[in-house]
């Protein structure tokens, strides 16, 4: 049972793929600047980069993505940290993804409805989830490109500001250590830092 | 040509590193007046520490590392140690290339305190198990030193550096000189007194000894528990040349440091078979000077330390100083690692870390303590691990997108602990480095070339490491433990050794017990190159211990008219 949901999630995932993919890339503007130096992110981009990272992480008692800013950071890892050709695969994927949305809710994932977007980040998440080691060599690009909006979305968020200070506990100079404190559930994490 | 005067003192140390520092600090307050040459920029300690205090949210890419950052640097951008928080003080690798005939990680930093700045801080003694080790059997050759040799000079170093950890009476990990250690979690604690009794009291986990301080010492304020001791401390809580040593020579009167100094060649008088000096090129204006000393304290770390001597050649000893032997390069040496196991913990959900310890935990060496234990292979290694909850950057496949990911990112997760093992490479003839032929650097010096690997001991214990790594944590009752290995290659360790060692014959050795070199016995070398062997624990507090009790010694001599 199991394994035939998984597989199925998967191929559904590859499907996507294969119905979106298409020879131009998310906006014409999306690939300017300086040929391997990575691209340059227009406002619009970074706009969208916010809109899916405040879905993933909105605001709820604490500010979400977008108010910590957390497209920006998305765009300027991709642009100045991704190798060239995961770059590649990350503008190809977006592309197809953006696509994707435009046709089964006829706007951008900007302007988009909250519930049809979250309805819609969360299949790939689902079909993220279910790909396994095995099956991610031959992930789609749409998939590839979303598990990096997700990672960078929650790591651009959680060593924001408001992610650090307020979703999670931050302090500068701790001074002690104590190995065993009480914890009570709710109570929110210290920030910090993840290689 | 300009000829500026030559300047004499009585004695040069050749490098501001961990041994540098400590050659430094003891010649200048037994009253000798020193010039320590540094061939890289000055640091100043705690105005120099420019991202100690940056918020993670300062740095654009959140430290991760641009395309940029590892064209600049690429061989530290192999590993884990390159950050867009300490890029600048990792050396300039196009500047100062060399050569991997095999696969060799070299990772320097050419600037005032060296490694000290950036090392691991971890603090082991060394015991006759391991001064005696190449001799029981077999390989290599004995040390010219045991133990009794150098644990005074234990007692010394540690009392200076601070090194804070626990007793434990173990014959084979000398106890020290030692602040109270820093703190086992909770859930470490239990592992610890579980693997106590599950192996007999055969097998320990302790609190790393780390030369991070538990108590204020010596003008320095203790740890301020902030784990990011890599981008220098601005407290100073942990000892490097900057903290430390360098004041304390400062303190004298006699020191002169001189950055931007590339010493090219150690000067040689063949008649009176005595270093008389050493020659510098200036890495700013290239220009060349000479300074003169009565001894000359070579301390550039091994690999370069190596490269000097090898670079100090005459008509005399055409291989370079110190080649008379037939050893000079050879007998190089690391620890590796990146092999061990990780699992989860259950419960424990009611506790949590507060503060950042800056180290782990240590599993001293258990394997080959007696002879004959017969595992298929040769010496030993200790493991370093953590236990911790998962943070923010861990999978959380039952939380859907939006609300629910984002509250449960915001609490900890399950706790995890890993064993990161850390095993002896043996010394072998053919793994050496050699000056390479043809390539050179900037300033058209020769350059290095590695030639080292790993061989059949290595591989097998290699592969006991991940299984016993395994073992250990599910005698501890850990779930879902995974063995991994992420591979490893020589010089990864960053505890390059060996290339100048020490002995009893200067038919087999470049130094003599005391550090000086056979071929001219006012050159003592006291870092990394002297090691006749690698043992498994972090090496440093040896060297700075053998730095030490060798100053103590050429000053001696010195007065004695012996040099």
């Amino acid at each position: 049972m199991e394994l035939t949901r998984r597989q199925a999630l998967v191929q559904m995932a590859v499907v996507i793929g294969a119905a979106f993919v298409g020879p131009r890339l998310f906006s014409a503007d999306f690939l300017r600047g300086v040929p391997g130096e990575g691209p340059v992110f227009s406002a619009d981009d970074i706009a969208t980069f916010d809109e899916i990272a405040d879905t993933i992480l909105p605001d709820t008692d604490v500010p979400g993505a977008k108010a910590a800013k957390t497209g920006t950071v998305i765009a300027l890892v991709v642009r100045d940290c991704f190798p060239p050709a995961e770059q590649e695969v990350f503008l190809s994927g977006l592309a197809g993804l953006l696509a994707a949305y435009r046709k089964r809710f006829g706007m951008e994932f900007a302007q988009g409805k909250p519930g049809e977007r979250l309805m819609f980040l969360n299949e790939y998440n689902q079909a993220l989830i279910l790909s396994g080691p095995a099956q991610r060599a031959q992930e789609p690009a749409e998939l590839r490109a979303f598990r990096h909006l997700k990672q960078l979305s929650i790591m651009g968020y959680f060593t924001s500001e408001i992610g650090a200070t307020q979703a999670l506990r931050f302090v500068e100079v701790p001074g002690g250590y104590d190995g065993n404190a009480p914890y009570r559930k709710g109570d929110r994490n210290w920030f910090n830092e993840v290689r | 040509m300009v000829s500026p005067s030559v300047q004499t003192f009585d004695a040069i140390v050749i490098g501001s590193g961990i041994t540098g520092g400590w050659a430094a600090k003891e010649l200048t307050q037994k009253g000798m007046k020193v010039l320590m040459l540094e061939r890289g920029r000055n640091i100043e300690h705690i105005k120099d520490y420019v991202t100690a205090l940056r918020a993670p949210w300062e740095y654009p890419t959140r430290d991760r590392l641009a395309q940029s950052t590892r064209r600049e640097h690429p061989i530290t951008q192999r590993e884990y140690v390159l950050r867009e928080s300490n890029k600048a003080f990792w050396s300039n690798e196009l500047d100062a290339p060399y050569v991997e005939a095999k696969p060799f990680n070299w990772f320097r930093t050419y600037q005032v305190g060296g490694r000290s700045l950036m090392w691991g801080r971890a603090c082991w003694r060394w015991s006759d198990l391991d001064f005696t080790a190449n001799v029981r059997d077999g390989h290599a050759i004995d040390w010219p030193i045991r133990y009794p040799d150098i644990a005074p000079w234990y007692d010394y170093a540690e009392r200076f550096v601070g090194v804070s950890g626990t007793k434990e009476g173990l014959p084979h990990l000398p106890d020290g000189q030692f602040m109270p250690g820093m703190e086992l979690n909770c859930v470490e604690r239990d592992v610890a007194a579980r693997l106590r009794r599950h192996y007999n009291d055969q097998r320990r986990l302790i609190i790393s000894r780390v030369a991070n301080l538990t108590e204020p010492h010596e003008d320095r304020v203790n740890c301020q528990y902030r784990n990011k001791c890599w981008l220098g401390c601005p407290f100073g809580a942990y000892f490097s040349t900057q903290s430390a040593t360098l004041p304390a020579a400062v303190k004298t009167g006699n020191l002169t440091l001189r950055p931007f100094s590339i010493v090219t060649r150690i000067l040689y008088d063949r008649d009176r078979r005595r270093a008389t000096g050493v020659e510098v090129l200036d890495a700013e204006t290239n220009q060349t000077y000479e300074f003169r000393s009565k001894i000359v304290f070579l301390n550039a770390s091994s690999l370069n330390s190596v490269w000097m001597l090898m670079n100090s050649a005459t008509e005399v000893w055409p291989e370079g100083l110190g080649s008379s032997s037939g050893v000079l390069g050879r007998y190089i040496m690391d620890h590796q690692f990146q092999v061990g196991a990780s699992g989860k913990v259950e419960g424990y959900l009611d506790r949590i870390v507060n503060g950042r310890r800056p180290t782990g935990f240590y599993v001293p060496r258990f394997r080959n303590l007696k002879d004959g234990e017969n595992l298929g292979y040769l010496r030993g290694f200790g493991f370093q691990g953590g236990a911790g909850r998962e943070s923010w950057a861990r999978e959380v496949p039952e939380a859907s997108l939006g609300a629910p990911l984002k509250n449960a990112l915001i609490e900890p997760g399950e706790w995890r602990i890993n064993l990161n093992g850390f095993g002896e490479i043996l010394p072998y003839h053919d793994n050496r480095i050699v000056l390479d032929p043809e390539k050179r650097d900037k300033w058209g010096l020769p350059v290095l070339r590695m030639d080292c690997e790993l061989k059949d001991n290595e591989k097998k214990m290699r592969r006991a490491m991940g299984e016993d790594a395994v073992e250990i944590l599910e005698a501890a009752g850990v779930q879902e433990v995974v063995k991994s290995d992420r591979s490893y290659q020589f010089g990864q360790g960053i505890h390059e050794m060996g290339g100048a060692r020490m002995g009893r014959d200067p038919q087999s050795s470049v130094l003599n017990a005391h550090n000086q070199v056979w071929d001219a016995p006012n050159v003592f070398v006291t870092d990394g190159a002297c090691m006749v062997s690698a043992n498994c624990v972090n090496p440093s507090l040896t060297y700075m211990a053998l730095t030490a009790r060798a100053a103590a010694f050429a000053v001696d001599e010195l007065k004695r008219g012996n040099l």
